[in-house]
């Protein structure tokens, strides 16, 4: 194995009775990388996802993740990944301080270590204001952005990404990406899934899913043009128009 | 019309589809009847008591054998000395220790008086009373046997009987407490979580944006509710009859007239609290805090209200169970006829005709 | 932004327009922490048109098809909907609209059939008097009929719970994010539909927080904060702005957007798909941008003159 790979999966396989959700998927993602995970809705995303983050053991395959294996060691997967989706992030009834608070403390970090970085935060995101406001009354917009800090607040190897900016408004959505950006730059992976078409251009590599098979993996430009086509939008309505299932 | 069969329709399909639910509505009451019935009893039964026999005489031999023959009591020890007596209760076994002075017989025979001690375990004051009534009264049993006819001049006879319960049975008692119970947490509970159901799962908001009345909605949640509870109270009848042996000396029709009124009442309560809450978790909570303690608690099935302090039994005239449990239990144990509950039933009708005009005028034809 | 064009009156009797809303107002919660959903919006619907109301989460999109499908009262303002008063003749309204909310809003627990049946008697008619109006998108879905609704699909919840509002043939169709969470393969079948359903006459009003689907719509009003940017048809909207916009892309795609945002030509620079757009200001010289990108060590960049879209405008609006 490579070690420049911070996650490796070979003929990953899920399979609910008959069903196989996850059929058979092989990727690398290296480190530091921004990795678009795409698909239709039910091509599997969530549950290759979920036995990334290791909630869900696989029937078949190989996989590890930050060179933890996803059979044996999901404990320490789940120590050097950090989690954000777009429908469970934050507590809205705790303020923001006591969000990043009960986040930090999940994962152990020293008191010193919670306070310098709690204030290096709310700094970045001025929100020193706002600091003692519960999370419910904040914009979505700023809600998502926090919740993106707090999940890469224990400065894991890898942040999953779940739909991070659906139904945030257009600048918020740009100033996300920046944040993820940021974070690539310090030598996190990033590994995101999205809805939004333009988004995927922003990744390094993207795969794309259908039916629960990998169909397309590479750069965004590799892929338009292996595909001929002159958007993302038309690369992924080519792959997934193949789709012969629909279930979520 | 059509309309509304298609809502009735559309809620049996819920409640039917729903298996769990189904079991525990329909298994409920006949585990009710069976825990309070047999297993929660107050009622004594072989209790285990003790003879301290000083005279050994053939009065204490006879009465002694009474006892241990009578269902009530089983003679688990025979003591030697009154120190015996306070060992014998410390280990929690023994209830009564009945105790024979001297020269029982003697003077029974001579002095035509005598005196047997009961010393009970009062730690549960209840069964206390019980048992030293029953083992007074098997012994007053024996002594009318050995007078015989002869009238004794100085002998006053005290003589009780248990009037409606002569075996003092605790069913008589749980039988229309567990109706009235059952009946609240099917009605109340089930209608109040099923309307609440549709905000949270935002059908409520398509139905509110279509030209359905409030009412049809009101109503049509409440039908198969009431058709359930009718099976529920059949189900009990059908076990206390047969399974408890509680008979029904009044009128059936005018038992079954009033466990339908009092459906209602809890059917009305039920919809009240959905109109006024927004998630099934508050709706079961108020349901359970708000009516299902104060009818087990001040309905007086559990616990006389004669016995409770002021401010309680005022509060008690305002649950709804009190009046069904008074109404039940003078139909089925007592035998009596509408002329004798005539107020409780109107209270009742009352109730559930304020219960009914407050929910469907607070029913909401909005979100908020 | 327009204010002299919401501001007017609508022509007309107020029953010209299919939806005519007059400055409503809505706020939630308490003296002390009220949140404004709603500050004063007003714009007129046509009859036939097909209306998008375009906008981020938390806009105020629900609360306005909430306060127009009569769910929730205004706390100012009026609205008239195929001539009824919101507020007053809100039974009327009951009886002619069809509305879809956001998330799925059918019984789970019945089957697709017996969801539709139900709806069509709760709407006083049958499957078979509208069943031509439905039948290209229940059709679809036709050979799920004795499935529970619960394990549908997102795509086959969503054409069910269509043809559900669709089956009494309202007058005026009210979708509340139909296309939200949903792929991109669902999303284009979905705007299909109501292609064939705009043909059929019924007059649509569809939210969205996906700024390419304006483009779908005969006109849209853009949402945010609760206040409209701009009520007109997408193509109008683009030709109102009124900035040099350039496309832009290198090699360092997040160094260039640092390096150009202190550029003082610049007003604005932003991702968009595989390029950066430029947001210039009037006047601004080409060939200083293409020195100042070489002093920056871009060599290869490629930039070209673009047209904008929704999203740029949107954001152009948003910002001022």
């Amino acid at each position: 194995m490579s070690s420049d790979y911070i996650i490796t999966a070979e003929h990953l396989t899920k399979k609910f009775g008959d069903f196989k959700a996850v059929d058979d998927i092989t990727f690398n993602v290296h480190k530091g990388e921004i990795f678009g995970f795409l698909g239709a809705n039910g091509a599997g995303k969530t549950t290759a996802m979920r036995m990334l983050c290791g909630l869900s053991i696989p029937t078949e395959g190989k996989a590890t993740v930050a060179g933890f294996d996803v059979y044996r060691q999901t404990e320490d997967i789940k120590k050097n990944i950090g989690y954000m989706s777009q429908k469970f992030s934050l507590y809205e009834d705790l303020t923001i301080r006591e969000n990043i608070r009960f986040y930090a403390g999940i994962y152990g970090k020293s008191n010193a270590f919670i306070k310098e970085k709690t204030a290096r935060l709310l700094k970045q995101l001025h929100l020193e204001q706002e600091a003692n406001k519960l999370v419910g009354s904040l914009p979505l917009g700023w809600k998502q952005k926090l919740a993106f800090s707090v999940a890469i607040f224990h400065e894991p190897q890898i942040v999953f990404l779940d739909e991070p900016t659906g139904g945030v408004d257009p600048v918020t959505r740009r100033e996300f990406w920046n944040m993820i950006y940021e974070a690539a730059e310090v030598g996190i992976t990033v590994f995101v899934t999205t809805h939004y078409m333009d988004e995927a251009e922003y990744c390094d590599r993207i795969s794309i899913m259908v039916d629960g098979r990998v169909e397309a993996l590479g750069s965004p430009g590799e892929l338009k043009r292996s595909m001929n086509a002159a958007s993302m939008d038309e690369v992924f309505l080519k792959l997934a128009r193949k789709a012969t299932r629909s279930a979520d | 019309m059509k309309q509304f069969l298609s809502f009735v329709k559309k809620e049996f399909h819920h409640i039917l589809r729903d298996k769990r639910t189904m079991f525990i509505l329909l298994g409920m009451p006949v585990m009710q009847i069976l825990i309070f019935g047999f297993a929660l009893t107050n009622e004594v039964k072989n209790s285990r008591i003790a003879v301290l026999d000083n005279a050994n005489d053939i009065a204490s031999t006879a009465i002694r054998s009474e006892l241990n023959a009578s269902r009530y009591f089983d003679i688990a020890a025979d003591l030697h000395s009154y120190r015996d007596i306070e060992e014998a209760f410390r280990e929690g076994k023994i209830k009564l220790v009945v105790v024979f002075p001297q020269q029982f017989n003697n003077d029974l025979q001579h002095f035509n008086t005598a005196q047997v001690q009961l010393v009970a375990d009062a730690s549960d004051p209840n069964v206390a009373t019980t048992l030293v009534n029953y083992a007074t009264s098997i012994i007053k049993d024996y002594q009318s046997r050995i007078t015989g006819d002869r009238r004794l001049p100085y002998t006053i006879d005290t003589e009780m009987r248990m009037l409606y319960n002569p075996q003092l049975k605790g069913a008589y008692n749980f039988v229309p407490g567990v109706m009235a119970l059952v009946l609240m947490l099917v009605c109340t509970m089930m209608t109040a979580i099923t309307i609440v159901r549709e905000k949270e799962m935002g059908t409520m908001e398509v139905m509110l944006v279509s030209p359905v009345r409030p009412l049809k909605i009101i109503v049509a949640k409440a039908v198969p509710y009431l058709l359930l509870s009718m099976i529920n109270i059949t189900t009990i009848l059908l076990l206390s009859v047969f399974v408890l042996d509680v008979p029904i000396n009044g009128s059936l029709l005018l038992l079954i007239g009033e466990s339908v009124l009092f459906t209602l009442t809890t059917l009305s309560l039920g919809l009240l609290i959905s109109s006024a809450t927004n998630s099934q978790q508050t709706a079961m909570f108020i349901s359970l805090t708000g009516l299902f303690l104060p009818t087990v608690l001040l309905s007086g099935f559990m616990f006389p209200i004669e016995n409770m302090p002021l401010p309680l039994r005022i509060i008690s005239h305002l649950v709804p169970a009190r009046w069904y449990y008074e109404i039940a239990r003078s139909v089925m144990i007592k035998g009596l006829g509408l002329g004798a509950i005539w107020k409780e039933t109107l209270i009742l009708a009352g109730m559930t005709l304020f219960f009914l005009v407050l929910s469907i005028r607070k029913f909401k034809i909005r979100l908020a | 932004m327009e204010k002299s064009f919401l501001n007017k009156k609508p022509n007309g009797s107020p029953g010209d327009g299919a939806v005519v809303v007059e400055n409503i107002v809505k706020h939630y919660g308490s003296n002390k922490e009220t949140v404004q959903a709603l500050r004063g919006v007003s714009f007129e619907v046509k009859k036939g048109e097909m209306f998008g109301i375009i906008g981020p989460d938390g806009a105020g999109k629900t609360s306005l098809f909430r306060i127009l499908t009569t769910l929730l009262l205004p706390d100012g303002g009026s609205a008239i909907v195929n001539g009824h008063d919101i507020v007053k003749e809100y039974k009327a309204i009951r009886k002619e609209v069809g509305y879809m909310p956001g998330r799925f809003s059918l019984y789970q627990d019945l089957t697709v059939a017996e969801n539709l049946e139900f709806f069509a008697t709760i709407f006083n008619t049958t499957i078979e008097e509208n069943y031509d109006l439905i039948k290209d998108i229940y059709s679809q879905i036709e050979k799920f009929k004795e499935r529970r609704a619960g394990k549908l699909s997102g795509g086959m919840k969503q054409k069910l719970a269509l043809s559900c509002a669709l089956i009494h043939r309202p007058v005026v169709l009210f979708l509340d994010e139909p296309t939200t969470g949903v792929d991109v393969v669902s999303r284009k079948e979905f705007w299909d539909m109501l292609k064939q359903l705009k043909a059929q006459g019924i007059t649509i009003l569809v939210s969205t927080p996906y700024m390419d689907e304006a483009g779908l719509c005969d006109r849209v009003a853009l949402i945010q904060n609760g206040q409209l940017l701009s009520v007109d048809t997408p193509q109008a909207i683009i030709g109102q702005y009124n900035r040099p916009l350039l496309a832009i892309k290198a090699q360092q795609m997040l160094r260039l957007q640092n390096d150009l945002k202190q550029y003082e030509d610049v007003e604005d620079c932003y991702p968009f798909g595989e390029y950066h757009h430029l947001v210039m200001k009037a006047g601004y010289r080409e060939e200083q941008l293409r020195s100042f990108l070489e002093q920056h060590g871009h060599h290869s960049a490629e930039v070209c003159t673009i047209q904008p879209n929704i999203e740029d405008c949107f954001m152009a609006l948003m910002k001022n």
